[in-house]
């Protein structure tokens, strides 16, 4: 029931934001019309639960964003700065490092970060272990030193 | 005014590191090499030109949408990038690399 | 001015990523270029939109960028699979 709320919530907030009508009666009926209709289909595939709307996460993720934020920053302007080096100096690595995450939303954060900060990509997932491509020795031992890993583990934090 | 310098400061520096990723999908030796050049186009090439045009939005719908719009690309794109290079590994596709290690199991 | 500028480097950029989609030489690098190709557009769009003052566009943009997403993972499958039917299901008519 909550997760229904919270559906008809968000998905009417959409709404509104990419209408930006608020006194059109035909807009707002076909909005409620759209709203009904997604979440009849969501409760029909049985989607609406904590997995397809987690919203345990949201605070926990307003303290992690800014911090991957600021990773994100720093690790692609190393990238870039490599890139357009002459030598190109960059030394591929391969590393396989565990999640430590309790739920399968926890692992997709954790797994979505890396992939997302430039110069390690997330190749391969099997059961709590990911497989990560690295672009450079330093981007390589910053995912083995697990301070990510531990982060996202506290945004899932209390379930 | 000021909005205005900010603006350019952040749009221009978006375009410089979009261009640096093209660079990097051209230059870089093999395809697993090559997402890290796509990588940075997608990440701090959008997020700072997007970022950028909002603060010349005239309405703060246009902002929102330019916020959604970035939220957006920065869900699905680290999902797209992952499906291919998962793909790309399940094809046979190896990457070129001195050696695979295990990681001392963290936490 | 500036972002004529802008434009400029985008389009370079998608320049950039037609060079690659063209060298290959496998077939995921070209997908890999068509996706950079796709996020282009969608920035593409929106600098657009500023430039003839009309932020109307950002609705395409934020089509756009879902079709480029639901394209990439079809085209990938298409790929893999050689068609776009569900492979782990039987046909049952």
């Amino acid at each position: 029931m909550t997760y229904t709320a919270g559906l008809v919530t968000i998905l009417a907030a959409v709404w509104l934001l990419l209408s930006g009508y608020l006194d059109k009666p035909l807009l707002l009926g076909l909005g409620a019309a759209s709203v009904a209709f997604v979440v009849f289909i969501s409760l029909r595939m049985r989607i609406v639960d904590d997995e397809g709307l987690p919203i345990q996460l949201p605070a926990g993720l307003a303290r992690y964003l800014p911090w991957l934020v600021v990773e994100i920053v720093k690790a692609n302007v190393d990238v870039a700065l490599r890139i357009v080096r002459p030598g190109l100096p960059i030394r591929p690595r391969v590393i396989r490092v565990r999640a430590g995450q309790r739920t399968d939303v926890g692992r997709v954060i954790y797994a979505n970060s890396i992939t997302l900060t430039p110069g390690t990509v997330t190749i391969d997932t099997e059961g709590d272990h990911i497989t990560v491509h690295a672009l450079t020795e330093e981007a390589a031992e910053g995912v083995l030193a697990g301070d990510m890993d531990r982060r996202v583990a506290r945004v899932e934090g209390r379930g | 005014m000021t909005l205005e310098i900010v603006s350019s400061v952040l749009v221009i520096a978006g375009a410089i590191f979009a261009v640096i990723g093209g660079i990097g999908i051209v230059r870089l030796p093999d395809f697993f090499c090559r997402i890290h050049g796509a990588g940075i186009t997608d990440t701090l090439g959008a997020g700072l030109i997007l970022t950028g045009l909002m603060f010349l939005s005239p309405h703060w719908i246009v902002a929102v949408k330019l916020l959604a719009i970035l939220v957006l690309l920065w869900t699905t794109s680290p999902t797209a990038t992952h499906a291919l290079a998962n793909a790309a590994l399940e094809a046979g596709l190896k990457p070129n690399v001195d050696e695979t290690e295990e990681a001392p199991s963290s936490l | 001015m500036i972002l004529a500028a802008v434009v400029a480097a985008i389009i370079v950029t998608m320049g950039l990523a037609l060079v690659r989609a063209g060298k290959g030489p496998t077939v995921f690098d070209r997908i890999l270029a068509l996706n950079m190709f796709g996020t282009k557009t969608v920035l593409l769009i929106a600098v657009i939109g500023f430039v003839t003052d009309r932020p109307d566009f950002l609705d395409l943009g934020l089509v756009y960028a879902l079709i480029n997403f639901i394209g990439v993972i079809a085209v990938l499958r298409f790929s893999k699979y050689g068609n776009f039917a569900d492979p782990d299901r039987e046909r049952t008519s």
